[in-house]
């Protein structure tokens, strides 16, 4: 993996730090969510796996398990070689309630993690193609959407509609940022607002909802996508199922919020399998190209 | 009037409070309920239709509350299934199509959760809402009367004018969840509510609303039409006030209004 991967630029600063967070590179030492050891047990099958062989294979077990990307390791995954160019890379939430103990939370996550905050965007080629990209991180926070995560994708779309071009989001969050509330809400109208201007001015979104997708970002932008895909046996809704059975006061049936599940309610265009997606979005990207870009 | 923000989570709890059809009882003329989303059913948690504000012809969109529990069974406590907000949608566009003002009376606990909700894309109608209620050219003005939940009360909440009574609460989750998920203990929501600022003055100092509504000394059950009367107040001049901007200028402004929080 190159480590020129990630071209950054920085747009914005954040206003919140106390100290700097690592960079985000592209190296495998650095990556912060690789699992502990040499070995890794697989979930769905309980086969212990070579976790080198693991990440090599996507971090897909023979079984057809999916074990969960880093927002680093997706974009690896998915964009040309030398491609990526991040946007607003420091941007990060403003702690808008001044909400006890998130900043240090923030801080130390951002240590842990190397990450800024739940999300990745910037611009780059998919098998040729380019395009505005976003990519939700599910080890920081749960990639829950505070008013930094809000922001980046606003201004991400925002560029997008300037410059004519498309945006894929890759969702992967339990929903609202807790300690950000009535501002994490407001991001949901916010992001809206801003894919639909980019749809209104004929431009192409594509969503791709990863485990798990739930809650805020579910009833926003994840479900505003011209194209919505989905990888096999991710968790997608509005509530959590826990929340759910304690709701109702019922178990809920086998595969209720998998994608598959998604599917057959008419929810989503299709479930694409990881080694598939980087050449799905591709030929989705080639289908609505447009000759006369601004050039930018 | 001084209550804790706790004090001001049970008022706005209170089933005495008016409901959704009490201020459509008395701030309009000659309102006509509109049923169904044309899509899959009727949703009682949120009742639309049209009638007369002063002169002018609007569309009424409110989530309703039951009074008793029998009512409250029907309404489904207000917690409105996804073919409530596409009802609530399907009216919305016809307000657009016809050039009326819309008002949504805003008060839910939130969007149901349940599997018929799930099977139906509570997400998706919520998502739909947002995206749309920012392009509608024709005024919008929300009012969060008593409990303004989560998504399930933003999906009308996205408007030219946001206000809130005194006493009511709008937030990210209701106190109890929210204590659970952050404190690990659900007795713990009377320190949520004051941790999570959803008060109505909390939210207008944090520029979230245009506005509070007063109420009358113990809550706005104790006077309905003091409440109403100064809501109807209200919404007559600001509907003057956005006919008057050009549409581009108007949702211009929607936009940023969104786009700066």
């Amino acid at each position: 993996m190159s480590r020129n991967f990630f071209k950054s630029k920085q747009y914005a600063t954040s206003k919140i730090y106390r100290s700097k967070p690592q960079e985000l590179r592209g190296s495998d030492e650095e990556k912060p969510n690789v699992p502990q050891g040499i070995m890794t047990k697989c979930p769905g099958c309980s086969r212990v796996i070579y976790t080198k062989l693991l990440i090599k294979n996507n971090r897909m077990c023979e079984c057809g398990y999916y074990f969960r990307l880093s927002a680093n390791e997706r974009l690896v995954m998915i964009m040309d070689e030398d491609s990526f160019t991040q946007i607003d890379q420091q941007l990060t939430t403003r702690d808008p309630l001044s909400f006890p103990g998130y900043c240090d939370k923030l801080v130390r996550l951002q240590t842990q993690t190397g990450l800024v905050d739940g999300l990745i965007t910037g611009k780059g080629k998919i098998c040729g193609m380019t395009t505005y990209i976003g990519v939700m991180d599910a080890s920081f926070l749960m990639g829950s959407m505070g008013t930094g995560i809000g922001e980046k994708l606003a201004r991400m779309f925002e560029k997008a509609t300037y410059e004519g071009l498309p945006v894929i989001v890759f969702t992967a969050s339990g929903g609202a940022r807790m300690q950000e509330g009535i501002f994490s809400l407001m991001q949901m109208a916010k992001v809206s607002a801003a894919v639909a201007k980019h749809s209104e001015a004929g431009n192409l979104y594509i969503t791709v909802l990863t485990d798990p997708t739930t809650g805020g970002v579910t009833a926003s932008f994840a479900m505003l996508g011209d194209i919505i895909l989905a990888e096999p046996g991710a968790l997608i809704g509005f509530a959590g199922p826990r929340v759910i059975e304690q709701t109702i006061g019922q178990k809920l049936p086998e595969g209720f919020q998998r994608a598959e599940f998604l599917l057959e309610h008419g929810f989503v265009d299709q479930i694409v399998e990881r080694e598939n997606l980087k050449a799905t979005l591709g030929a989705f990207l080639k289908l609505h190209h447009k000759e006369d870009r601004r050039n930018l | 009037m001084d209550l804790t923000p706790w004090e001001k989570v049970k008022l706005a709890r209170m089933p005495i409070r008016p409901t959704g059809l009490d201020y459509i009882d008395y701030i309009f003329d000659g309102f006509m309920e509109l049923h169904g989303d044309r899509l899959y059913g009727e949703d009682r948690a949120i009742v639309g239709g049209l009638a007369f504000l002063n002169d002018i012809p609007v569309t009424v969109i409110a989530q309703q509350k039951g009074r008793n529990t029998k009512e409250n069974i029907a309404r489904n406590f207000s917690m409105p299934h996804p073919e409530g907000y596409r009802k609530a949608l399907r009216l919305m566009k016809q307000a657009e199509k016809f050039a009326r003002p819309i008002i949504c009376f805003i008060d839910t606990p939130g969007a149901f959760c349940g599997i018929g909700a799930e099977e139906r894309g509570q997400g998706e109608a919520i998502a739909t809402n947002l995206a749309e209620m920012v392009m509608l050219k024709t005024p919008i003005i929300s009012i969060v009367i008593s409990e303004g939940g989560s998504g399930g009360a933003l999906a009308l909440g996205v408007a030219d004018k946001v206000y809130m009574l005194e006493h009511a609460i709008y937030s990210i989750l209701s106190p109890e969840g929210f204590a659970t998920i952050l404190y690990k203990d659900s007795s713990k929501a009377e320190l949520a509510a004051s941790d999570m600022k959803l008060t109505a003055q909390d939210l207008y100092h944090h520029g979230i609303i245009d506005g509070i509504i007063p109420e009358p000394p113990g809550g706005a059950h104790n006077d309905h039409e003091f409440v109403t009367s100064q809501v109807k107040e209200l919404i007559s001049a600001d509907i003057d006030e956005l006919l008057g901007l050009s549409v581009d200028d108007m949702l211009e402004r929607r936009y940023q209004k969104y786009r700066n929080i």
